[in-house]
């Protein structure tokens, strides 16, 4: 899916237009293991570029998940909320946690696309 | 349930299912026992509701009560045994544990090393085991003393000034040291917003941050596991209230630069709080007073030999420097004119010129606790404490020693008391961490701590303590080896997946217990409650 753009904390943000939506990449769900529990914001908060939106628990750790970019958060997955597992079995997909209004749509362009990100995960190995 | 339920370099987490190949051979018992393990159901699936152990006079029901509307109306559905039935079923539960009275237990920073039984018996006598924390101060002397003494151990072994005796365990200590350096901030005016943790730290670090109020970021290690003291200064500024940090931190490595980071946070004014979790590798070695340490708790359970793990409480009496010292909780110990008594009110604090925050408990401590500290720290004395740190360090780098070249070690060089690995031998093999350690089960081994610290992959660490002898660490030392050879041959994937095989429950599913634990138990049938 080249549309996706990455962090380094492995966030993953597809962009449309003004609005872009925010999960976690398939390594980082991996690497969590099984997710148990998703605590998500409530919609209408604005948050920075790199401030926390949610927190993901799994049976090995407890993580915080940041925007990517900054904007305003207009929906959150409440689904993740009720099955914890869409985020391992679908992470880029239906596993999606936000949907931010973007402040500055330009900003995405400033983070990884698939290829630097791919490069980025195999140096961490 | 969604997609794959199982990852290569994470945690695996549910039980595979028993493919047809392997032969785990288990006879299909009558009864549900294994040999002389015996199968045992909870207590309420044995009770029954009209039978009892316990002769009690069957009460006058025309006499008045005066409960009103809080008089039960229902069958309280208690479980009724016979004192053997009871006895049994006690037992039987207590033989499925394992404990460093049963074997070798090397579970990183949770030093399980063996309790001393000087401690028990100090612990039984009777001036001791029969005190009630309310009498009179008068007639408890010699209990106020030794928790007096026993304070000042603690302060002479950290060089620090002042000790608050009352936290409970050692999440308790971080509570009580936190809240301490939250009162002295904002008694200088200068409430402040944010604790740093060290991103190897102990999980109830952040937990007691965020607890106490503050918005808890990570300072990143450096390749070498140790904190990355540029990064510490570059975040330091007038929000940072304190950072907290391990020393020996959890990849059981001495953080060298300690004093640079305590000078650094001084100078921003803020404050550092020391986990002493691992305070067993240094002591008698080296004082968290001279390293600029401002809060520290000691646990008691850890490193001075008192049980834990299900089989005592904690106690996590906690340091304090002289900026922390006026705001020692209550109650604490006053030596005056040869007595001793318990300073209760906060109005008396006040007085002596103390600003206490408040009261963490409702009495002074963990006084068993005490008592078998004690017992431990004069029955070594402090070249004895010395020597105690000195052999489990070096337990630990024997065992890193001997398997360095079988598994890997994540950082080089000499460890403190614990030495880390991670999963890069069983890159490839299939095995997980997980898999190993259930391996290490059927060995008759209780598993190292796993996956943690979270800085590296698939973490075991290990801190086998300073009183197994070399017997003991070389069989375990050669049952690790074993079976590192085991998963690396690569015929033997799907029997590690299956362990453990010898237990009474075979691998557990942690995923589903945590997605829907069941906390309760309930009857099958509400017969119970029907009876009345």
């Amino acid at each position: 899916m080249s549309d996706l753009r990455y962090t380094e904390q492995h966030e993953w943000v597809r962009g449309e237009g003004e609005v872009a939506t925010v999960g976690i990449s398939a390594y980082a769900a991996e690497q969590l293991g099984d997710v148990v529990y998703v605590e998500l914001p409530e919609a209408g908060r604005q948050v920075e570029q790199s401030g926390e939106i949610a927190v993901v628990e799994s049976v090995k750790a407890a993580s915080e998940i940041y925007a990517p970019i900054a904007g305003e958060i207009i929906e959150v997955n409440v689904s993740l909320e009720e099955d914890p597992a869409i985020v391992n079995g679908d992470p880029t997909g239906k596993g999606w946690f936000v949907k931010l209004k973007l402040k500055d749509p330009e900003e995405l362009k400033t983070l990884m696309d698939q290829e630097a990100y791919a490069t980025y995960v195999e140096g961490l190995e | 349930m969604t997609g794959s339920t199982m990852n290569r370099q994470g945690r695996q987490t549910q039980p595979h299912a028993a493919p047809a190949n392997v032969n785990v051979t288990q006879t299909e018992m009558i009864t549900g026992n294994r040999g002389l393990q015996i199968e045992e159901g909870l207590i309420f699936d044995h009770g029954k509701l009209d039978v009892t152990g316990v002769d009690f006079a069957v009460p006058d029901d025309t006499v008045e009560h005066r409960l009103g509307n809080f008089a039960r109306t229902s069958v309280i559905g208690l479980p009724g045994l016979s004192e053997p039935e009871a006895v049994r079923h006690y037992v039987r539960l207590s033989q499925k544990n394992f404990s460093i009275d049963t074997g070798l237990y090397p579970l990183g920073s949770c030093t399980m090393k063996h309790n001393p039984r000087l401690n028990e018996k100090m612990a039984r006598l009777d001036g001791f085991m029969n005190l009630h924390p309310m009498q009179p101060h008068k007639t408890v002397q010699g209990a106020l003393e030794l928790i007096d003494t026993l304070a000042d151990w603690l302060k002479v072994l950290t060089g620090m000034p002042a000790v608050a005796m009352s936290p409970k365990a050692g999440a308790h200590g971080e509570l009580c040291g936190l809240m301490a350096i939250r009162a002295c901030l904002e008694d200088r005016g200068d409430a402040r917003k944010v604790v740093l943790v060290s991103d190897s730290a102990h999980g109830t670090n952040p937990a007691t941050a965020a607890t106490c109020g503050y918005a808890v970021e990570a300072i990143p290690s450096t390749r070498d596991g140790r904190v990355d003291l540029a990064a510490l200064k570059a975040r330091l500024g007038p929000d940072v209230a304190a950072f907290m940090l391990t020393n020996p931190n959890t990849c059981g490595l001495f953080e060298r630069e300690i004093i640079e980071i305590s000078e650094a946070l001084h100078e921003a004014g803020a404050l550092l709080y020391c986990d002493g979790a691992n305070f067993n590798a240094i002591v008698g070695r080296v004082r968290p007073g001279d390293l600029g340490v401002d809060a520290m708790h000691i646990n008691l359970h850890k490193t001075f030999s008192t049980p834990h793990g299900g089989g005592g409480p904690g106690a996590g009496p906690v340091v304090l420097s002289e900026a922390l010292a006026p705001y020692v909780p209550l109650p604490y110990i006053k030596h005056e004119l040869g007595e001793y008594s318990l300073v209760e009110i906060e109005e008396e604090a006040v007085e002596e010129g103390g600003k206490p925050f408040g009261r963490l408990s409702a009495f002074h401590g963990q006084m068993g606790m005490f008592v078998r500290s004690l017992s431990y720290m004069m029955s070594h004395g402090s070249d004895g404490l010395r020597q105690v740190s000195d052999d489990a360090v070096l337990s630990a780098n024997y065992v890193a020693a001997r398997l360095k070249d079988h598994m890997s070690q994540s950082f080089e060089g000499p460890c403190m008391h614990e030495v880390l690995f991670d999963d890069r031998f069983l890159k490839d093999t299939g095995v997980s961490t997980l898999d190993f350690a259930k391996a290490m089960i059927d060995e008759g081994y209780h598993p190292m701590t796993v996956y943690f610290p979270l800085v590296v992959s698939g973490a075991m660490l290990i801190e086998p303590t300073e009183t197994e002898s070399k017997e003991s660490l070389d069989q375990f030392i050669d049952t690790l080896i074993a079976l590192t050879e085991r998963a690396k041959s690569g015929t033997a994937e799907e029997a590690f997946h299956q362990a453990p095989t010898m237990t009474p429950r075979r691998r557990l599913d942690e995923t589903q217990a945590a997605r829907n634990p069941v906390l309760r138990w309930l009857p099958d049938t509400p017969t119970a409650q029907a009876a009345e």
